[in-house]
């Protein structure tokens, strides 16, 4: 499916999509991005009203449910000239599952999914092909050595493979490794983990072993989800490697730590 | 009667399979090795020519679908005109009914059978072995699956979940052969019983890759040759073919070759790719004396009529198989029918009605792998999310769900009612720990949760200093936005990719 032809986001706005899981459990990863949007000159706002994507709902085959969570992120974000969300994934439901929400006979709901998804982009894709910046001049505290997971729905349904991979390469003292399996999923899948425990399970045990095997230290992924699973897996299976969001790494190279 | 589905008992059946360590073992290292093949060849040239190749493919095969009663109308015509003798079958009864007609009519007693799914999902050998015949699968995964007792658990590579050991076993057990672990032996001990079987049998059955309309011939394609001799060496040839394999011309036949072998083994062509037409002319020394062609529906046309028409445009590669880490884990045997993976959990709820498969469209973490690798396109991931939809329309989603869900809608429509939503959780955190309620504390069983933040970050925005805007530096490097070349490259270890 084709994309949105979309306007360049340069000079604007940025309204800030934190969704549910930073808001409640990682809200530091949305400090970190707030952080380096403004390093790169962005002005960002938060609108307050926001809460979740809807895609629970949505992947769970409740329609109605994901219309009405639909219809109150196009109220939360009427305003916005820009979105940007630290998720691949709830950037690909805003994206991609939003203009399917809706027909063109909804009227209104159906013109606001057209134009949400047009304006929504992921963190990563926003700074290296939204405003061109894959160098944002910064250098962590020590050398680290990292490998990126690519999370499914930003590598599949946005095709952001490499947009992570030019910010690290661009970040001083951070080696990039490899990470066998790179594009596999982790065995996540939202509401999957949980009404299929087990085969999420073997799913993430090889996602553990493949970890486990890198040279890399560090973990670098674009979804908290998905780094939720593989940090609970990492941690029960008494692994020290850890899995951080892109934003947190990048964030450790600006001076003086977070404004 | 079609093969009865145990797809209901999908949770249990994989349970099965990620307890047999051999099992995963064979499973993990066949679709892994088939993945990495498909790569090489498939984009052997450079990326955009196997996208193209693949959107060629699926345009041949979406055009045919466009058209498909004018095409089968075409298609019986030409098959005519070269002798063959058209049936056609609503469903698997009709269908294994015709071919014992044929049998019986031809004084048939030995049949040797090529490879071919659709018999399998019509439960043929049964019926022909309850009549007395003597049939004999002849594709050699086939013929070990068909000793052991099993069915196959992976479209391509029927016994892909077996280890070589086991497969060792199968031979000893049931044809006293010398134990060996030479692979190569054991080919050879297993060519030579069905050379026998070959040369004594009188009708040969196989399936039908693709049914090219404008010359009414069969495309066949098989690497083990085995399909040639069914279709040329007995008396008889009858080809059971599902309405949903036609194509247009033999060009679209040549594109279809093409992405069919790269995509299932990465091969660029099969060893032997066949277009038959018809029985043996009067000046030919070789082929059947009477050849058949069966058309077999059995629900096709139902599909055809649903919005997962597109479906039917599977031409039964396994790629979507190898590719997907719910498969990889535990082979096709769990999915409870005739097709496994993600093909599978799509195809069975529709031919055997979704109240007997409820467990399939969610047996997928919806990672999208599938679609990316289907050689004709199929959106997989997004019929599995109709599919969930339409168990929750037709109230097979259990009562609990329904509930947890109207009460998530109503919390996160309101800023407020979302963070008291979260103060409890953290509040319901602290008192429970690690043990989580309902389906949740299916999550601690394998897994750690991370803490819920004592602020969320909604709270710490607030209290958040921000640079005044006119102090802000002016956006580093602002030049415009790239195109951007990277996307719809895919990071793979074939790129080495760091």
């Amino acid at each position: 499916m084709a994309l949105p032809v979309r306007e360049s986001p340069v000079g604007k706005r940025v309204s800030l999509f934190v969704t549910c899981i930073v808001d409640m459990i990682y809200p530091n990863t949305g400090m970190s991005v707030v952080d380096i949007l403004e390093h790169v000159g962005v002005e960002v706002d938060f609108p307050p009203d926001q809460t979740c994507c809807a895609q629970p709902a949505f992947n769970a085959g409740y329609r109605d449910e994901a219309r009405t969570v639909a219809k109150h992120f196009f109220k939360a974000f009427k305003d916005a000239e820009v979105i940007v969300t630290p998720s691949g994934s709830c950037a690909a439901m805003v994206r991609h599952e939003y203009p399917h929400l809706f027909a063109p006979e909804d009227g209104e709901p159906f013109q606001q999914a057209q134009r949400t998804a047009s304006i929504t982009w992921e963190f990563s894709e926003f700074l290296v092909d939204g405003l061109g910046i894959a160098n944002l001049d910064l250098t962590l505290p020590e050398k680290q050595r990292f490998a990126v997971h690519d999370a499914c729905h930003g590598l599949r349904g946005l095709g952001l493979g490499q947009a992570s991979r030019d910010l690290i390469r661009h970040l001083g003292n951070a080696e990039l490794a490899e990470l066998n399996e790179c594009e596999v999923c982790c065995g996540f899948g939202g509401l999957f983990s949980v009404k299929m425990p087990d085969i999420s399970n073997a799913m993430l045990r090889n996602k553990i072993d493949n970890i486990n095997a890198s040279p890399a230290d560090t973990i670098i992924t674009g979804d908290v989800s998905c780094l939720t699973q593989m940090n609970g897996g990492l941690s029960r299976n008494k692994s020290e490697k850890r899995v951080f969001h892109l934003a947190d790494v990048l964030a450790q190279g600006l001076k003086g730590g977070r404004a | 009667m079609t093969l009865d589905a145990q797809s209901n008992n999908f949770i249990a059946l994989a349970d099965v399979a990620l307890h047999n360590e051999d099992l995963q073992h064979a499973i993990g290292e066949g679709t892994r090795t088939a993945y990495y093949r498909r790569l090489d060849t498939m984009f052997a040239h450079s990326d955009e020519h196997g996208e193209f190749m693949r959107q060629q493919a699926a345009e041949a095969k979406r055009r045919a679908l466009r058209n498909l009663p004018d095409l089968l109308e075409l298609a019986e015509r030409n098959l005519k005109a070269n002798g063959f003798k058209v049936e056609w079958a609503e469903d698997a009864a009709q269908a294994n009914q015709l071919v014992l007609d044929i049998a019986r009519r031809h004084q048939v007693q030995s049949v040797a059978k090529s490879k071919s799914m659709l018999t399998e999902e019509l439960g043929t050998n049964d019926v022909l072995e309850a009549a007395g015949l003597r049939v004999v699968e002849t594709d050699l995964g086939e013929y070990i699956i068909q000793l052991a007792g099993e069915t196959p658990s992976h479209i391509v590579g029927p016994v892909m979940h077996k280890t070589k050991a086991e497969i060792r076993d199968v031979f000893v057990r049931e044809l006293g052969m010398t134990p060996t672990d030479n692979a190569e032996e054991m080919v050879a001990f297993a060519r030579k019983m069905l050379r026998e079987d070959f040369l004594n049998a009188d009708m040969g059955i196989s399936g039908g890759n693709f049914l090219i309309a404008e010359t009414g011939s069969i495309g066949l394609v098989m690497n083990e040759g085995n399909g040639r001799m069914c279709t040329s060496l007995p008396r008889v040839h009858v080809a059971l073919i599902g309405i949903e394999k036609i194509v247009d011309t033999v060009e679209d036949y040549a594109t279809l070759t093409q992405v069919l072998p790269s995509s299932s083994t990465g091969q660029k062509m099969t060893v032997y790719t066949n277009i038959l037409n018809g029985p043996a002319r009067a000046d030919e020394a070789d082929g059947p004396e009477h050849a058949y062609v069966i058309l077999v529906d059995n629900g096709r046309s139902d599909i055809y009529a649903t919005k997962y028409a597109e479906a039917l445009s599977c031409i039964r590669c396994g790629a979507c198989q190898n590719a997907c880490p719910v498969y990889r884990t535990m082979g096709g045997h769990a999915y409870g029918w005739v097709y496994g993976g993600p093909i599978g959990a799509v195809l069975t709820p529709l031919f055997v009605g979704l109240e007997n498969a409820t467990p399939l469209p969610h047996a997928s973490s919806l990672c999208g792998s599938c679609k990316q690798v289907c050689p004709v396109d199929i959106d997989l991931p997004r019929m599995l999310l109709d599919l969930r939809w339409d168990l929750v329309r037709e109230g097979e989603s259990k009562a609990g769900w329904d509930m947890a869900m109207k009460l998530w809608a109503v919390g996160m429509t309101s800023p407020t009612r979302f963070s008291l939503g979260g103060k409890a959780a953290r509040a319901g955190q602290a008192i429970m720990g690690e043990y989580m309620p309902g389906p949740l504390g299916n999550w601690s069983k394998h897994r750690d949760f991370p803490d819920f933040a004592p602020k969320p970050f909604r709270q710490l925005w607030g209290s958040r200093r921000h640079r005044p805007v006119k102090e802000r530096a002016p956006t580093l490097n602002p030049s415009p936005p790239q195109s951007p070349a990277s996307r719809g490259k895919h990071p793979t270890k074939r790129e080495g990719l760091k």
